[in-house]
């Protein structure tokens, strides 16, 4: 306990702890809206003819809440965590900290109670109004200001590989955001873009695209690299391989939004250029991937024992699929079948959950014990992390599987033509035969949030409990005992 | 694009690929001892492992690919591409093609009177996937249409109900305009008004005739809704003696039409479909009518 005790003076953990709380809650929040309007499209009825739980207005808070609130917590939380121990020093400054803390739960309130309003700039993914905007710049240049200053007074000589991918997100993410939001107010809850028509749209997906590879990938390819590595108790299978592909990914990932815009008034070079850096992106994504996966070469028998391990490994897993599935995805020919289909949707979330919430999950469960003065492993059950990760998979699944087939039906009824020429189906036959994968849909979502309610659960145990469920499980006979259990 | 702009793309296109194409050549030769590093953190080490050889050659093989692809498409700045191709020529050709192999199906058809097709179930067919992919949107898959969508069922065709009527209104559109009156008429003759309407909706235009709404209607609605409420063809007037009701009929809606007024647009299908599937597209809508009027008893 005294190195615990050490730890917990030298480093500033209480943002940590912070973070990985609001990472549970913005994550059932989030979800929880997530499945509500996936049964509204399956049940319209559940609209309630109330504008403000409408679907329009409730499926950019859910976007908002499971890649800001959850998502940027986790990655907030483990940042600031992983940054001091890579360095071996505290951050710069408490206060500072705090203050990304605070203001970053602030933008997240604004957002809960603007976008039901119907308050929106209607720029996917960057929703918020400019007084909205301005505070995340805040927040962020702060962010950076902690993170930046904290690697700069550290007491090691290299800088750890995670600090690089969390470093490509914090300047990355900045840019986008400030460059994408550019906008001329009117009043304090309206403002206009000074980007328009093509322009508008290309500015939208480099941000919309990147806010894919910054966040979504860059970002949480930092917490593989520490998370990874700690839970296998394996060193990371190759420091070449991290440089390469960090420095590739960076570099292409900027020039593939594009792929967003095939077959529309953005001018075909770009259409072009975009295809083609979205091909050549697909190893430096894969990069990660292999290094993760191979760090667990000579300690594959954790994964039996260890569902932390198995929710970080699956996530890779589903990583490598996602981003094989986008380049393909942004080939031209493909597009055309898989473009305004619920294919995309499929794509985005086997990224979302299985790569996004799957990778985050472990990374809370490895943390959580950690910050409650525990040692690492010591959550309150084992088997309840078991459970989830068994819901979280199968939720993931049925999702994504129901909206490929949803989604290559809707393409294929959309091109399908008579011997007279004529469409053989309208739009609205199209979505009455995709009522099927909306309730499949709904139904894998649900799951997937039923796994959340149990990580609460598992949490809250953890941090007010003094008994661990588990102990004798996992202290005396793990590997017999746990093989044996029913999962 | 400017010339500027344009070579800043080339040479960005180009730097990234030829970068990422030395990262990979620069590393992949390097002697790499599968040891250890000699570095940690926090307890995490880092192996001295190469570049797995099926990786370097997936993402040789693709930059290869992204600039063989670059040079054929249009994609470096301005400059063409070697296959010249462009997004335009691609739909012209298309549509070229389309048009090429079905326009003498269209051209049989719009030789034939809309009677000889509605006799034809093959016409017929033909007609109602147009109609499904053109009118359904807003008409409804059966043709009943919806509030502010007329019904193509009933016996009522407020801009006339001959098949030439139907054709010109799918061709050219039909833009209607009923005036706001809520700035003209006060609240109690609004109100008069709205009775009026609702006992001329029954057909009784004797009753109608009775009540104190009847001397605005004759001032300021007789024009394009017709004196015994039958309405004007020629200008879209809708017919009120009957309870069909475009807008809907309850006192709000009915309130709602006189103070805001009414501009039923439908958009010119003419430069979507052509004249020919036009004519097919009538004939069958114009059979839609004919066999409502033989359920009629």
């Amino acid at each position: 306990m005294s190195s615990l005790a050490t730890e917990h003076d030298l480093y500033n953990y209480r943002v940590v702890r912070q973070f990985a709380i609001m990472t549970v809650v913005w994550g059932i929040v989030g979800m929880t809206v997530g499945v509500l309007i996936a049964a509204q499209l399956a049940f319209p009825v559940l609209n309630f003819d109330i504008p403000w739980l409408s679907y329009g207005r409730l499926r950019p808070l859910h976007t908002n809440a499971v890649i800001f609130a959850f998502g940027g917590c986790a990655l907030m939380g483990t940042g600031f965590y992983v940054v001091q121990r890579t360095c071996k020093a505290r951050v710069i400054s408490d206060a500072l900290a705090a203050f990304v803390f605070w203001g970053w739960q602030l933008v997240i309130l604004l957002a809960a109670i603007t976008l039901p309003l119907g308050l929106t700039t209607s720029k996917e993914y960057a929703e918020l109004e400019w007084p909205i905007d301005i505070l995340i710049t805040l927040v962020w240049v702060a962010f950076a200001i902690v993170f930046f200053g904290t690697i700069a007074k550290r007491k090691v000589s290299h800088i750890f590989v995670a600090n690089w991918f969390y470093g490509a997100l914090i300047i990355g993410v900045a840019i986008l955001h400030i460059f994408n939001s550019l906008a001329i107010p009117v009043s304090a809850f309206k403002s206009y873009s000074i980007y328009s028509g093509s322009v508008d749209a290309m500015m939208q997906w480099w941000y919309g695209h990147n806010a894919v590879g910054f966040f979504l990938t860059a970002g949480f390819l930092g917490i593989m690299y520490y998370f990874v590595p700690k839970q296998a108790d394996r060193p990371i299978y190759s420091y070449r391989l991290s440089i390469v592909h960090f420095w590739a990914l960076i570099a292409i990932y900027v020039w593939a939004g594009p792929h967003h815009l095939h077959y529309t008034s953005l001018p075909d070079w770009a259409q072009s250029v975009g295809m083609a850096m979205s091909l050549i992106l697909l190893a430096p994504s894969w990069g990660g991937m292999i290094n993760g996966i191979m760090t667990l070469s000579g300690a594959w028998d954790k994964l039996r024992t260890d569902p932390i391990l198995k929710f970080l490994i699956v996530a890779l897993s589903f990583y490598g699929m996602s981003t094989f599935e986008g380049p393909m995805l942004s080939i031209k020919t493909v597009n055309a079948l898989s473009h305004n289909t619920d294919w995309t949707v499929g794509h985005v979330h086997s990224g979302a959950l299985g790569w996004v919430a799957m990778v985050s999950i472990g990374a809370i469960y490895h943390l959580i014990p950690i910050l409650y003065g525990r040692k690492q492993g010591q959550m309150y059950s084992v088997r309840l992390i078991n459970l989830h990760f068994w819901l979280s998979t199968i939720g993931t699944v049925f999702y994504i599987a129901s909206m490929w087939v949803n989604g290559l039906m809707q393409g294929l009824m959309w091109r399908a033509t008579n011997i007279d020429g004529t469409l053989t189906y309208s739009f609205a036959e199209s979505v009455e035969a995709s009522y099927a994968g909306y309730y499949v849909r709904a139904f894998g979502g649900l799951i997937f949030l039923v796994g959340m309610f149990i990580m609460a659960y598992n949490v809250w145990m953890t941090m007010t409990t003094t008994r661990i469920k588990d102990e004798v499980d996992a202290e005396a006979t793990p590997l017999t005992e746990l093989e044996a259990q029913p999962s | 694009m400017s010339a500027g702009w344009s070579l800043l793309v080339l040479i960005g296109t180009i730097a990234t690929m030829a970068g990422s194409a030395w990262l990979l050549i620069s590393n992949r030769d390097k002697k790499a001892t599968g040891e250890r590093m000699d570095h940690e953190f926090d307890g995490i080490e880092e192996f001295d492992n190469p570049l797995p050889a099926w990786w370097v050659t997936l993402f040789f093989v693709t930059i290869i690919f992204g600039a063989g692809y670059v040079a054929y498409y249009p994609a470096l700045g301005n400059l063409p591409g070697a296959g010249e191709w462009s997004s335009a020529k691609e739909w012209q050709y298309r549509v070229d093609q389309h048009e090429l192999r079905y326009a003498p199906l269209y051209e049989e058809l719009a030789a034939q009177s809309p009677d000889e097709l509605i006799k034809q179930p093959r016409a017929m067919q033909i007609g109602r996937r147009l109609y499904l992919n053109n009118c359904s949107t807003c008409h409804g898959v059966t043709a009943q249409g919806s509030v502010g969508f007329p019904n193509l069922t009933d016996e009522e065709w407020i801009w006339g109900a001959e098949f030439d009527n139907i054709k010109s209104g799918i061709i050219n559109g039909r833009a209607a305009n009923m005036p706001a009156w809520g700035e003209v008429l006060s609240e109690q003759q609004i109100r008069e008004v709205v009775d009026f309407v609702k006992v001329l909706s029954r057909g009784d235009t004797q009753a109608a005739a009775s009540q104190p709404g009847q001397t605005h209607y004759v001032t300021y609605c007789v024009a394009c809704h017709g004196a015994q409420g039958q309405g004007n063809t020629l200008v879209g007037g809708t017919p009120l003696n009957n309870d069909i009701w475009l807008y809907g009929g309850d006192d709000a809606a009915i309130t709602a039409s006189i103070v805001n007024g009414r501009m039923g647009n439908m958009p010119a299908q003419g430069p979507i479909v052509g004249e020919e599937k036009a004519h097919v597209l009538a004939a069958y809508i114009y059979s839609l009518r004919t066999k409502a009027q033989s359920k009629a008893p």
